[in-house]
Protein backbone atom coordinates (compact mmCIF):
# COMPACT_ATOMS: atom_id res chain seq x y z
CA UNK A 1 0.00 0.00 0.00
CA UNK A 2 1.33 3.73 -0.63
CA UNK A 3 1.29 6.17 1.80
CA UNK A 4 -1.91 7.93 2.61
CA UNK A 5 -2.93 10.76 -0.23
CA UNK A 6 -3.42 14.46 0.83
CA UNK A 7 -6.38 14.81 -0.57
CA UNK A 8 -8.10 11.56 0.30
CA UNK A 9 -12.01 10.80 -1.76
CA UNK A 10 -12.62 7.16 -0.34
CA UNK A 11 -11.47 5.99 3.10
CA UNK A 12 -12.42 2.33 3.69
CA UNK A 13 -11.63 0.67 7.00
CA UNK A 14 -12.50 -3.06 8.08
CA UNK A 15 -15.62 -2.25 5.78
CA UNK A 16 -17.99 -5.50 6.19
CA UNK A 17 -21.69 -6.03 5.03
CA UNK A 18 -23.76 -9.47 5.50
CA UNK A 19 -27.17 -9.56 3.95
CA UNK A 20 -29.63 -11.35 6.13
CA UNK A 21 -31.23 -14.16 3.38
CA UNK A 22 -33.82 -16.70 3.94
CA UNK A 23 -31.21 -19.25 3.63
CA UNK A 24 -29.13 -17.27 6.69
CA UNK A 25 -26.24 -14.52 6.48
CA UNK A 26 -24.22 -14.25 3.51
CA UNK A 27 -21.15 -12.42 3.94
CA UNK A 28 -20.78 -9.59 0.75
CA UNK A 29 -17.85 -7.86 2.29
CA UNK A 30 -15.44 -8.77 4.52
CA UNK A 31 -12.41 -6.09 6.16
CA UNK A 32 -11.76 -4.16 3.00
CA UNK A 33 -9.55 -1.47 3.52
CA UNK A 34 -9.33 0.61 0.67
CA UNK A 35 -8.11 4.25 0.71
CA UNK A 36 -8.72 6.14 -3.04
CA UNK A 37 -7.61 9.66 -3.65
CA UNK A 38 -8.88 12.56 -5.89
CA UNK A 39 -8.03 12.16 -9.53
CA UNK A 40 -7.52 8.30 -9.08
CA UNK A 41 -9.18 5.75 -11.11
CA UNK A 42 -9.54 2.70 -9.82
CA UNK A 43 -10.92 -0.20 -11.11
CA UNK A 44 -12.64 -3.35 -8.98
CA UNK A 45 -12.75 -6.70 -11.04
CA UNK A 46 -13.52 -10.36 -9.50
CA UNK A 47 -15.75 -13.12 -10.20
CA UNK A 48 -19.48 -12.59 -9.49
CA UNK A 49 -20.47 -12.35 -6.20
CA UNK A 50 -16.94 -10.82 -4.92
CA UNK A 51 -18.72 -7.88 -3.44
CA UNK A 52 -17.40 -5.33 -6.14
CA UNK A 53 -20.96 -3.77 -7.48
CA UNK A 54 -21.67 -4.00 -3.58
CA UNK A 55 -18.76 -2.09 -2.40
CA UNK A 56 -20.01 0.88 -5.09
CA UNK A 57 -23.36 0.69 -3.97
CA UNK A 58 -21.95 1.60 -0.10
CA UNK A 59 -19.57 4.61 -1.94
CA UNK A 60 -22.99 5.33 -3.35
CA UNK A 61 -25.13 4.78 -0.02
CA UNK A 62 -27.80 2.02 -1.91
CA UNK A 63 -26.56 -0.31 1.02
CA UNK A 64 -25.63 0.05 4.44
CA UNK A 65 -22.70 -1.81 5.75
CA UNK A 66 -22.73 -3.86 8.89
CA UNK A 67 -19.62 -3.15 10.09
CA UNK A 68 -16.13 -1.01 9.72
CA UNK A 69 -16.16 2.49 8.66
CA UNK A 70 -16.26 4.31 5.11
CA UNK A 71 -15.94 8.02 4.19
CA UNK A 72 -16.26 10.09 1.22
CA UNK A 73 -14.63 13.16 1.08
CA UNK A 74 -14.79 12.92 5.00
CA UNK A 75 -18.43 12.62 4.89
CA UNK A 76 -20.16 9.15 5.80
CA UNK A 77 -21.97 7.67 2.40
CA UNK A 78 -25.98 9.48 3.23
CA UNK A 79 -24.16 12.71 3.95
CA UNK A 80 -22.36 12.41 0.68
CA UNK A 81 -25.32 11.43 -1.34
CA UNK A 82 -27.34 14.35 0.16
CA UNK A 83 -24.41 16.76 -0.98
CA UNK A 84 -25.18 14.71 -4.12
CA UNK A 85 -20.99 14.28 -4.36
CA UNK A 86 -20.86 11.51 -6.89
CA UNK A 87 -22.77 10.79 -9.78
CA UNK A 88 -23.93 7.06 -10.74
CA UNK A 89 -23.58 4.82 -14.03
CA UNK A 90 -25.24 2.02 -13.54
CA UNK A 91 -24.94 -1.60 -15.68
CA UNK A 92 -27.63 -0.60 -18.24
CA UNK A 93 -28.58 2.92 -19.68
CA UNK A 94 -31.16 3.60 -16.98
CA UNK A 95 -32.70 6.40 -19.37
CA UNK A 96 -36.51 7.27 -18.56
CA UNK A 97 -38.05 5.82 -21.83
CA UNK A 98 -40.40 9.21 -21.77
CA UNK A 99 -37.75 11.83 -21.80
CA UNK A 100 -35.46 12.69 -24.84
CA UNK A 101 -32.00 12.72 -24.40
CA UNK A 102 -31.47 16.13 -23.10
CA UNK A 103 -34.42 16.11 -20.91
CA UNK A 104 -32.56 12.54 -19.30
CA UNK A 105 -29.64 14.89 -18.68
CA UNK A 106 -31.90 17.31 -17.42
CA UNK A 107 -33.28 15.02 -14.53
CA UNK A 108 -30.84 15.68 -12.09
CA UNK A 109 -30.44 19.21 -12.69
CA UNK A 110 -34.21 19.55 -12.30
CA UNK A 111 -33.98 17.70 -8.91
CA UNK A 112 -31.62 19.96 -7.85
CA UNK A 113 -32.89 22.97 -8.77
CA UNK A 114 -30.60 24.02 -11.45
CA UNK A 115 -31.65 27.18 -13.08
CA UNK A 116 -33.40 26.63 -16.56
CA UNK A 117 -30.52 28.60 -18.01
CA UNK A 118 -28.14 26.79 -16.62
CA UNK A 119 -29.73 23.59 -17.35
CA UNK A 120 -29.34 24.42 -21.22
CA UNK A 121 -25.74 25.57 -20.87
CA UNK A 122 -24.59 21.71 -18.88
CA UNK A 123 -26.35 19.86 -21.01
CA UNK A 124 -25.11 20.91 -24.27
CA UNK A 125 -21.32 20.80 -22.49
CA UNK A 126 -22.02 17.66 -21.10
CA UNK A 127 -23.43 15.90 -24.47
CA UNK A 128 -20.55 17.60 -26.61
CA UNK A 129 -18.40 15.95 -23.53
CA UNK A 130 -19.53 12.24 -24.41
CA UNK A 131 -20.05 13.07 -28.43
CA UNK A 132 -23.47 13.09 -28.69
CA UNK A 133 -24.33 16.52 -29.77
CA UNK A 134 -27.27 16.65 -32.30
CA UNK A 135 -29.28 13.69 -31.09
CA UNK A 136 -30.93 16.56 -28.23
CA UNK A 137 -34.85 15.97 -29.62
CA UNK A 138 -34.15 11.77 -29.83
CA UNK A 139 -35.64 9.19 -27.23
CA UNK A 140 -33.85 6.77 -26.07
CA UNK A 141 -35.42 4.06 -28.21
CA UNK A 142 -33.68 5.82 -31.28
CA UNK A 143 -30.03 5.92 -29.75
CA UNK A 144 -28.27 2.04 -29.74
CA UNK A 145 -27.00 0.84 -26.90
CA UNK A 146 -23.41 2.49 -27.25
CA UNK A 147 -24.85 5.50 -27.21
CA UNK A 148 -27.62 5.05 -24.56
CA UNK A 149 -25.26 4.59 -22.15
CA UNK A 150 -23.19 7.43 -23.28
CA UNK A 151 -26.19 9.82 -22.75
CA UNK A 152 -26.42 8.33 -18.99
CA UNK A 153 -22.29 9.08 -18.57
CA UNK A 154 -23.76 12.34 -19.70
CA UNK A 155 -26.66 12.22 -17.33
CA UNK A 156 -24.52 11.23 -14.37
CA UNK A 157 -21.71 13.72 -15.33
CA UNK A 158 -24.28 17.11 -15.75
CA UNK A 159 -24.29 18.16 -12.12
CA UNK A 160 -20.72 18.15 -11.50
CA UNK A 161 -20.11 15.93 -8.95
CA UNK A 162 -16.03 15.32 -8.53
CA UNK A 163 -16.93 11.34 -8.06
CA UNK A 164 -18.24 8.74 -10.71
CA UNK A 165 -19.26 5.59 -9.66
CA UNK A 166 -19.80 2.80 -12.26
CA UNK A 167 -21.54 0.11 -12.28
CA UNK A 168 -20.05 -1.86 -15.52
CA UNK A 169 -21.30 0.23 -17.72
CA UNK A 170 -19.92 -1.34 -20.87
CA UNK A 171 -20.62 -5.40 -20.01
CA UNK A 172 -23.40 -5.42 -22.03
CA UNK A 173 -22.29 -3.89 -25.04
CA UNK A 174 -20.20 -5.38 -27.98
CA UNK A 175 -16.10 -5.54 -28.09
CA UNK A 176 -15.92 -3.00 -30.67
CA UNK A 177 -18.02 0.15 -28.98
CA UNK A 178 -16.75 -0.91 -25.76
CA UNK A 179 -13.11 -0.18 -26.76
CA UNK A 180 -14.44 3.13 -28.39
CA UNK A 181 -16.23 4.13 -24.92
CA UNK A 182 -13.11 3.09 -22.75
CA UNK A 183 -11.17 5.16 -25.41
CA UNK A 184 -13.42 7.93 -24.87
CA UNK A 185 -13.74 7.40 -21.08
CA UNK A 186 -9.97 7.81 -20.76
CA UNK A 187 -10.36 10.83 -22.24
CA UNK A 188 -13.03 12.26 -20.13
CA UNK A 189 -11.38 11.59 -17.02
CA UNK A 190 -8.07 13.55 -18.74
CA UNK A 191 -10.61 16.40 -19.19
CA UNK A 192 -12.61 16.67 -16.47
CA UNK A 193 -10.15 15.40 -13.86
CA UNK A 194 -12.86 13.27 -12.06
CA UNK A 195 -12.69 10.67 -9.39
CA UNK A 196 -14.08 7.19 -11.11
CA UNK A 197 -14.84 4.16 -9.33
CA UNK A 198 -14.89 1.27 -12.04
CA UNK A 199 -16.40 -1.95 -11.86
CA UNK A 200 -15.66 -4.47 -14.27
CA UNK A 201 -15.14 -8.31 -14.87
CA UNK A 202 -12.56 -7.49 -17.89
CA UNK A 203 -9.00 -7.85 -17.70
CA UNK A 204 -8.08 -6.10 -20.38
CA UNK A 205 -10.70 -3.02 -19.34
CA UNK A 206 -9.38 -2.57 -16.10
CA UNK A 207 -5.72 -2.82 -17.54
CA UNK A 208 -6.26 -0.35 -20.16
CA UNK A 209 -8.21 2.34 -18.17
CA UNK A 210 -6.78 2.26 -14.41
CA UNK A 211 -4.38 3.73 -11.86
CA UNK A 212 -5.12 1.14 -9.70
CA UNK A 213 -6.67 -1.91 -9.81
CA UNK A 214 -8.56 -3.64 -6.90
CA UNK A 215 -8.70 -7.58 -7.40
CA UNK A 216 -11.36 -8.92 -5.18
CA UNK A 217 -12.73 -12.53 -4.48
CA UNK A 218 -15.46 -14.01 -3.26
CA UNK A 219 -17.11 -16.06 -0.51
CA UNK A 220 -16.25 -13.50 1.85
CA UNK A 221 -15.86 -11.05 -0.74
CA UNK A 222 -12.69 -9.30 0.23
CA UNK A 223 -9.95 -7.54 -1.16
CA UNK A 224 -6.93 -10.24 -2.14
CA UNK A 225 -4.46 -7.52 -4.19
CA UNK A 226 -4.39 -3.60 -4.97
CA UNK A 227 -2.14 -3.55 -8.22
CA UNK A 228 -0.74 -0.09 -9.06
CA UNK A 229 -0.34 0.74 -13.15
CA UNK A 230 2.94 1.93 -14.54
CA UNK A 231 1.64 2.37 -17.81
CA UNK A 232 1.46 6.24 -18.51
CA UNK A 233 -1.78 8.73 -18.52
CA UNK A 234 -1.03 8.87 -22.55
CA UNK A 235 -2.93 5.40 -23.77
CA UNK A 236 -3.41 4.44 -27.26
CA UNK A 237 -5.53 1.21 -27.63
CA UNK A 238 -2.57 -0.43 -28.92
CA UNK A 239 -0.94 -0.08 -25.48
CA UNK A 240 -2.65 -3.22 -25.12
CA UNK A 241 -0.19 -5.18 -27.17
CA UNK A 242 2.97 -3.64 -24.81
CA UNK A 243 4.58 -6.14 -22.45
CA UNK A 244 4.29 -3.83 -19.94
CA UNK A 245 0.71 -4.14 -20.52
CA UNK A 246 0.68 -8.00 -20.28
CA UNK A 247 2.63 -8.29 -17.41
CA UNK A 248 -0.12 -6.19 -15.62
CA UNK A 249 -3.02 -8.39 -16.87
CA UNK A 250 -0.93 -11.25 -16.30
CA UNK A 251 -0.77 -9.81 -12.29
CA UNK A 252 -4.25 -9.71 -12.16
CA UNK A 253 -4.92 -13.21 -13.48
CA UNK A 254 -2.85 -14.55 -11.36
CA UNK A 255 -4.54 -12.84 -8.15
CA UNK A 256 -8.33 -13.62 -9.65
CA UNK A 257 -6.98 -17.44 -10.05
CA UNK A 258 -5.49 -17.33 -6.18
CA UNK A 259 -8.89 -15.91 -4.74
CA UNK A 260 -10.47 -18.38 -6.75
CA UNK A 261 -11.78 -22.04 -5.37
CA UNK A 262 -13.36 -24.15 -7.21
CA UNK A 263 -15.88 -25.81 -5.12
CA UNK B 1 -23.51 8.35 -35.92
CA UNK B 2 -26.35 9.20 -37.93
CA UNK B 3 -27.89 5.67 -37.69
CA UNK B 4 -30.49 6.51 -35.01
CA UNK B 5 -31.97 9.59 -37.75
CA UNK B 6 -32.42 6.06 -40.15
CA UNK B 7 -34.33 4.11 -37.75
CA UNK B 8 -36.76 7.24 -37.39
CA UNK B 9 -38.08 6.70 -41.08
CA UNK B 10 -40.49 3.95 -41.60
CA UNK B 11 -40.43 2.03 -44.69
CA UNK B 12 -43.06 2.92 -47.01
CA UNK B 13 -43.19 -0.69 -48.76
CA UNK B 14 -46.21 -1.66 -46.63
CA UNK B 15 -48.76 -0.25 -48.83
CA UNK B 16 -50.37 -3.57 -50.11
CA UNK B 17 -53.16 -3.13 -52.69
CA UNK B 18 -56.78 -2.94 -50.80
CA UNK B 19 -57.83 -6.36 -52.47
CA UNK B 20 -55.24 -8.09 -50.70
CA UNK B 21 -55.42 -6.09 -47.67
CA UNK B 22 -59.46 -7.42 -47.75
CA UNK B 23 -58.28 -10.73 -47.74
CA UNK B 24 -55.09 -10.62 -45.97
CA UNK B 25 -56.41 -8.47 -43.10
CA UNK B 26 -59.12 -8.81 -40.51
CA UNK B 27 -61.70 -7.27 -42.65
CA UNK B 28 -62.37 -10.16 -44.37
CA UNK B 29 -62.94 -13.15 -41.58
CA UNK B 30 -64.87 -10.63 -39.26
CA UNK B 31 -67.15 -9.88 -42.33
CA UNK B 32 -67.82 -13.36 -42.87
CA UNK B 33 -68.54 -14.28 -39.24
CA UNK B 34 -71.09 -11.15 -39.75
CA UNK B 35 -72.97 -12.62 -42.19
CA UNK B 36 -73.24 -16.47 -40.26
CA UNK B 37 -74.30 -14.61 -37.38
CA UNK B 38 -76.93 -12.92 -39.42
CA UNK B 39 -78.35 -15.85 -40.78
CA UNK B 40 -78.19 -18.16 -37.59
CA UNK B 41 -80.04 -15.39 -36.12
CA UNK B 42 -82.53 -15.08 -38.71
CA UNK B 43 -83.15 -19.35 -38.26
CA UNK B 44 -83.54 -19.17 -34.80
CA UNK B 45 -86.40 -16.39 -35.07
CA UNK B 46 -87.57 -18.23 -37.46
CA UNK B 47 -88.04 -21.33 -34.91
CA UNK B 48 -88.51 -18.88 -31.98
CA UNK B 49 -91.36 -17.00 -33.01
CA UNK B 50 -93.01 -20.30 -34.70
CA UNK B 51 -95.33 -21.15 -31.58
CA UNK B 52 -96.65 -18.10 -31.24
CA UNK B 53 -97.57 -17.74 -35.27
CA UNK B 54 -98.95 -21.15 -35.17
CA UNK B 55 -101.20 -20.69 -32.40
CA UNK B 56 -102.18 -17.37 -33.96
CA UNK B 57 -102.79 -19.30 -37.78
CA UNK B 58 -104.82 -21.89 -36.05
CA UNK B 59 -107.38 -19.37 -34.17
CA UNK B 60 -108.12 -17.42 -37.36
CA UNK B 61 -108.10 -21.03 -38.61
CA UNK B 62 -105.90 -20.36 -41.41
CA UNK B 63 -103.43 -22.49 -42.93
CA UNK B 64 -100.31 -20.69 -44.85
CA UNK B 65 -97.71 -22.30 -46.70
CA UNK B 66 -94.53 -22.64 -45.83
CA UNK B 67 -92.90 -19.60 -47.98
CA UNK B 68 -96.01 -17.54 -45.83
CA UNK B 69 -95.33 -18.63 -42.71
CA UNK B 70 -91.85 -17.86 -42.59
CA UNK B 71 -92.79 -14.62 -43.93
CA UNK B 72 -94.84 -14.14 -40.68
CA UNK B 73 -92.79 -15.29 -38.47
CA UNK B 74 -90.21 -12.22 -39.52
CA UNK B 75 -92.52 -9.80 -39.81
CA UNK B 76 -94.76 -10.49 -35.90
CA UNK B 77 -95.11 -6.77 -34.22
CA UNK B 78 -93.94 -7.94 -30.89
CA UNK B 79 -91.66 -11.17 -31.56
CA UNK B 80 -89.89 -13.47 -29.27
CA UNK B 81 -87.16 -12.73 -31.44
CA UNK B 82 -87.18 -9.87 -33.50
CA UNK B 83 -85.10 -10.10 -36.67
CA UNK B 84 -81.64 -7.90 -37.83
CA UNK B 85 -83.96 -5.90 -40.17
CA UNK B 86 -86.35 -5.12 -37.37
CA UNK B 87 -83.78 -4.23 -35.66
CA UNK B 88 -82.29 -2.40 -38.16
CA UNK B 89 -85.09 -0.44 -39.03
CA UNK B 90 -86.34 1.09 -35.81
CA UNK B 91 -82.86 1.66 -34.76
CA UNK B 92 -82.55 3.49 -37.90
CA UNK B 93 -86.12 5.18 -37.84
CA UNK B 94 -85.43 6.17 -33.72
CA UNK B 95 -81.91 7.77 -34.32
CA UNK B 96 -82.42 9.79 -37.82
CA UNK B 97 -85.67 10.51 -37.94
CA UNK B 98 -87.06 11.93 -34.87
CA UNK B 99 -86.06 14.94 -33.34
CA UNK B 100 -83.54 14.48 -30.51
CA UNK B 101 -84.89 16.03 -27.87
CA UNK B 102 -88.38 13.80 -28.46
CA UNK B 103 -88.55 11.29 -25.63
CA UNK B 104 -88.87 8.11 -28.42
CA UNK B 105 -85.44 9.41 -30.54
CA UNK B 106 -82.80 6.67 -29.10
CA UNK B 107 -79.97 9.76 -29.63
CA UNK B 108 -81.90 11.71 -26.31
CA UNK B 109 -82.00 8.11 -24.58
CA UNK B 110 -77.77 7.74 -25.38
CA UNK B 111 -77.44 11.15 -24.35
CA UNK B 112 -79.21 10.55 -21.10
CA UNK B 113 -76.75 7.76 -20.44
CA UNK B 114 -73.77 8.87 -21.75
CA UNK B 115 -73.91 11.46 -19.65
CA UNK B 116 -74.13 9.91 -16.20
CA UNK B 117 -71.53 7.36 -17.90
CA UNK B 118 -69.12 10.53 -18.17
CA UNK B 119 -69.75 11.49 -15.14
CA UNK B 120 -69.32 8.79 -12.86
CA UNK B 121 -66.57 7.48 -15.20
CA UNK B 122 -64.77 10.94 -14.09
CA UNK B 123 -65.48 10.08 -10.61
CA UNK B 124 -64.24 6.83 -11.03
CA UNK B 125 -61.02 7.41 -12.53
CA UNK B 126 -60.26 10.20 -9.70
CA UNK B 127 -61.10 7.92 -7.31
CA UNK B 128 -59.10 4.85 -8.64
CA UNK B 129 -55.88 6.92 -9.06
CA UNK B 130 -56.29 8.51 -4.99
CA UNK B 131 -56.87 5.27 -4.09
CA UNK B 132 -53.92 4.02 -5.67
CA UNK B 133 -51.68 6.60 -4.79
CA UNK B 134 -52.62 6.10 -1.01
CA UNK B 135 -52.17 1.95 -1.74
CA UNK B 136 -48.36 2.62 -2.68
CA UNK B 137 -47.47 5.32 -0.55
CA UNK B 138 -48.49 3.98 2.61
CA UNK B 139 -48.23 0.17 3.82
CA UNK B 140 -51.06 0.20 6.07
CA UNK B 141 -53.66 1.38 3.60
CA UNK B 142 -52.39 -1.61 1.10
CA UNK B 143 -53.32 -4.07 4.14
CA UNK B 144 -56.08 -2.62 4.74
CA UNK B 145 -57.80 -1.17 2.26
CA UNK B 146 -57.13 -4.02 -0.79
CA UNK B 147 -59.84 -6.34 0.73
CA UNK B 148 -62.39 -4.08 0.89
CA UNK B 149 -62.30 -3.03 -2.51
CA UNK B 150 -61.95 -6.51 -3.81
CA UNK B 151 -64.88 -7.67 -1.68
CA UNK B 152 -66.92 -4.10 -2.87
CA UNK B 153 -66.53 -6.32 -6.56
CA UNK B 154 -68.17 -9.32 -5.31
CA UNK B 155 -71.38 -7.36 -4.50
CA UNK B 156 -73.81 -7.32 -6.99
CA UNK B 157 -74.36 -3.76 -8.52
CA UNK B 158 -78.50 -4.59 -8.93
CA UNK B 159 -78.53 -4.85 -5.06
CA UNK B 160 -77.04 -1.62 -4.02
CA UNK B 161 -78.25 0.39 -7.16
CA UNK B 162 -81.78 0.89 -5.80
CA UNK B 163 -80.40 1.44 -2.26
CA UNK B 164 -78.00 4.23 -3.66
CA UNK B 165 -80.84 5.83 -5.08
CA UNK B 166 -83.19 5.88 -2.58
CA UNK B 167 -80.22 7.28 -0.15
CA UNK B 168 -79.54 10.41 -1.95
CA UNK B 169 -83.20 11.10 -2.52
CA UNK B 170 -84.14 10.80 1.19
CA UNK B 171 -81.03 13.94 1.69
CA UNK B 172 -82.77 15.33 -1.56
CA UNK B 173 -80.00 14.66 -3.89
CA UNK B 174 -81.76 13.21 -7.12
CA UNK B 175 -81.14 12.87 -10.94
CA UNK B 176 -77.38 12.51 -12.52
CA UNK B 177 -75.73 11.91 -9.50
CA UNK B 178 -76.87 9.00 -8.08
CA UNK B 179 -76.85 7.23 -11.31
CA UNK B 180 -73.17 8.59 -12.08
CA UNK B 181 -72.04 7.31 -8.42
CA UNK B 182 -73.15 3.86 -9.28
CA UNK B 183 -71.04 4.28 -12.37
CA UNK B 184 -68.14 5.32 -10.01
CA UNK B 185 -69.27 2.19 -7.67
CA UNK B 186 -68.22 -0.04 -11.17
CA UNK B 187 -65.39 2.41 -13.02
CA UNK B 188 -63.05 3.29 -9.85
CA UNK B 189 -61.96 -0.68 -9.37
CA UNK B 190 -60.24 -1.31 -12.54
CA UNK B 191 -58.26 2.16 -12.01
CA UNK B 192 -57.32 1.56 -8.54
CA UNK B 193 -55.82 -1.78 -9.27
CA UNK B 194 -54.20 -0.97 -12.84
CA UNK B 195 -52.62 2.30 -10.93
CA UNK B 196 -51.68 0.36 -8.48
CA UNK B 197 -49.36 -1.47 -10.64
CA UNK B 198 -48.21 1.31 -12.41
CA UNK B 199 -47.39 3.33 -9.82
CA UNK B 200 -45.34 0.38 -8.77
CA UNK B 201 -43.79 -0.07 -12.40
CA UNK B 202 -40.32 1.89 -11.94
CA UNK B 203 -38.05 -0.41 -12.29
CA UNK B 204 -35.37 -0.66 -8.88
CA UNK B 205 -32.33 0.97 -11.09
CA UNK B 206 -34.72 4.02 -11.89
CA UNK B 207 -35.60 3.85 -8.31
CA UNK B 208 -31.87 3.29 -6.87
CA UNK B 209 -31.04 6.65 -9.61
CA UNK B 210 -33.27 8.90 -8.18
CA UNK B 211 -31.95 8.12 -4.40
CA UNK B 212 -29.29 8.88 -5.79
CA UNK B 213 -29.89 12.47 -6.73
CA UNK B 214 -31.59 12.43 -3.06
CA UNK B 215 -34.48 13.12 -4.96
CA UNK B 216 -37.42 13.69 -2.40
CA UNK B 217 -40.23 11.41 -2.43
CA UNK B 218 -42.39 13.75 -4.15
CA UNK B 219 -39.91 14.49 -6.82
CA UNK B 220 -39.63 10.43 -7.45
CA UNK B 221 -43.45 10.47 -7.58
CA UNK B 222 -44.00 13.00 -10.05
CA UNK B 223 -41.06 12.48 -12.42
CA UNK B 224 -40.68 9.13 -12.16
CA UNK B 225 -43.48 7.08 -10.96
CA UNK B 226 -46.63 8.89 -12.80
CA UNK B 227 -44.70 9.19 -15.88
CA UNK B 228 -44.23 5.19 -15.71
CA UNK B 229 -48.14 4.51 -14.77
CA UNK B 230 -49.55 6.25 -17.85
CA UNK B 231 -49.93 3.32 -20.01
CA UNK B 232 -51.52 1.39 -17.41
CA UNK B 233 -53.89 3.92 -16.43
CA UNK B 234 -55.15 4.10 -19.89
CA UNK B 235 -55.63 0.43 -20.06
CA UNK B 236 -57.32 0.42 -16.93
CA UNK B 237 -59.38 3.23 -18.24
CA UNK B 238 -60.42 1.64 -21.09
CA UNK B 239 -62.09 -1.31 -18.86
CA UNK B 240 -63.23 1.23 -16.77
CA UNK B 241 -65.21 3.44 -19.26
CA UNK B 242 -67.20 0.18 -20.54
CA UNK B 243 -68.05 -0.87 -16.90
CA UNK B 244 -69.09 3.02 -16.20
CA UNK B 245 -71.74 2.44 -19.21
CA UNK B 246 -73.30 -1.16 -17.57
CA UNK B 247 -73.68 0.91 -14.36
CA UNK B 248 -75.19 3.81 -15.87
CA UNK B 249 -77.54 1.21 -18.04
CA UNK B 250 -78.32 -0.75 -14.49
CA UNK B 251 -78.64 2.44 -12.36
CA UNK B 252 -81.64 3.25 -14.57
CA UNK B 253 -83.53 0.17 -14.08
CA UNK B 254 -84.79 0.23 -10.91
CA UNK B 255 -84.64 3.40 -10.14
CA UNK B 256 -87.52 4.32 -11.96
CA UNK B 257 -85.82 6.94 -14.68
CA UNK B 258 -87.83 8.04 -17.36
CA UNK B 259 -84.81 8.48 -19.77
CA UNK B 260 -81.71 6.77 -20.89
CA UNK B 261 -80.93 3.24 -22.81
CA UNK B 262 -81.58 1.28 -19.02
CA UNK B 263 -85.33 2.78 -18.98
CA UNK B 264 -86.17 2.08 -22.66
CA UNK B 265 -84.63 -1.45 -21.94
CA UNK B 266 -87.69 -1.49 -18.97
CA UNK B 267 -90.49 -0.31 -20.80
CA UNK B 268 -89.64 -2.52 -23.45
CA UNK B 269 -89.53 -5.05 -21.07
CA UNK B 270 -92.73 -3.64 -19.56
CA UNK B 271 -94.60 -3.41 -22.87
CA UNK B 272 -92.91 -6.81 -25.06
CA UNK B 273 -91.72 -4.49 -27.11
CA UNK B 274 -88.97 -6.90 -27.97
CA UNK B 275 -88.11 -4.60 -31.11
CA UNK B 276 -87.48 -1.30 -28.72
CA UNK B 277 -85.14 -3.71 -26.55
CA UNK B 278 -82.87 -5.00 -29.43
CA UNK B 279 -82.70 -1.61 -30.94
CA UNK B 280 -81.85 0.48 -27.49
CA UNK B 281 -78.92 -2.73 -26.92
CA UNK B 282 -77.96 -1.75 -30.40
CA UNK B 283 -77.38 1.87 -29.10
CA UNK B 284 -75.86 1.12 -26.01
CA UNK B 285 -73.25 -1.39 -27.31
CA UNK B 286 -72.66 2.07 -29.68
CA UNK B 287 -72.50 3.91 -27.06
CA UNK B 288 -69.52 1.96 -25.80
CA UNK B 289 -67.66 1.01 -28.72
CA UNK B 290 -67.32 4.76 -29.44
CA UNK B 291 -65.84 5.29 -25.65
CA UNK B 292 -63.91 2.68 -25.49
CA UNK B 293 -62.15 3.75 -28.86
CA UNK B 294 -62.00 7.45 -27.97
CA UNK B 295 -60.19 6.16 -24.48
CA UNK B 296 -58.19 3.83 -26.85
CA UNK B 297 -57.08 6.99 -29.58
CA UNK B 298 -56.18 9.48 -26.32
CA UNK B 299 -54.12 6.74 -24.80
CA UNK B 300 -51.91 6.59 -28.08
CA UNK B 301 -51.75 10.17 -28.66
CA UNK B 302 -50.84 10.73 -24.97
CA UNK B 303 -48.31 7.52 -25.24
CA UNK B 304 -46.67 9.17 -28.44
CA UNK B 305 -46.00 12.66 -27.12
CA UNK B 306 -43.95 10.46 -24.44
CA UNK B 307 -42.25 9.38 -26.84
CA UNK B 308 -43.52 5.89 -27.29
CA UNK B 309 -42.65 3.81 -29.81
CA UNK B 310 -45.01 3.42 -33.09
CA UNK B 311 -46.12 0.35 -33.44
Amino acid sequence: MQPAHSNTVIEASKLGLTFQTNDGPVRALSDVDLTIGKGEFVSFIGPSGCGKTTFLRVIADLERPTSGTISINGMTPQQAREARAYGYVFQAAALFPWRTIENNVALPLEIMGVSRAEQKARIKRTLDLVNLSGFEKKFPWQLSGGMQQRASIARALAFDADLLLMDEPFGALDEIVRDHLNEQLLKLWDQTNKTICFVTHSIPEAVYLSTRIVVMSPRPGRVTDVIESTLPKERPLDIRETPEFLAIAARVRDGLRAGHSYD
Amino acid sequence: MTMASNTLAQSPAKQAGIFSRIVSGSVFPVLSILAALVVLWYVFAVVMNAPFQRDLDRRAGEAPGFVEFVGKTLTQPKPVLPTPYQVASNFFENTFMRKITSNRSLVYHAWVTLSSTLLGFAFGTVLGILIAVGIVHFVALDRSLMPWIIASQTIPILAIAPMVVVVFAAVGITGLVPKALISTYLSFFPVAVGMVKGLRSPEIMHLDLMHTYNASPSQTFWKLRVPASVPYLFASMKVAVAASLVGAIVAELPTGAVAGIGAKLLAGSYYSQTIEIWSALVAGSIVAVLLVTLVGVAGRIVERSMGGRPA
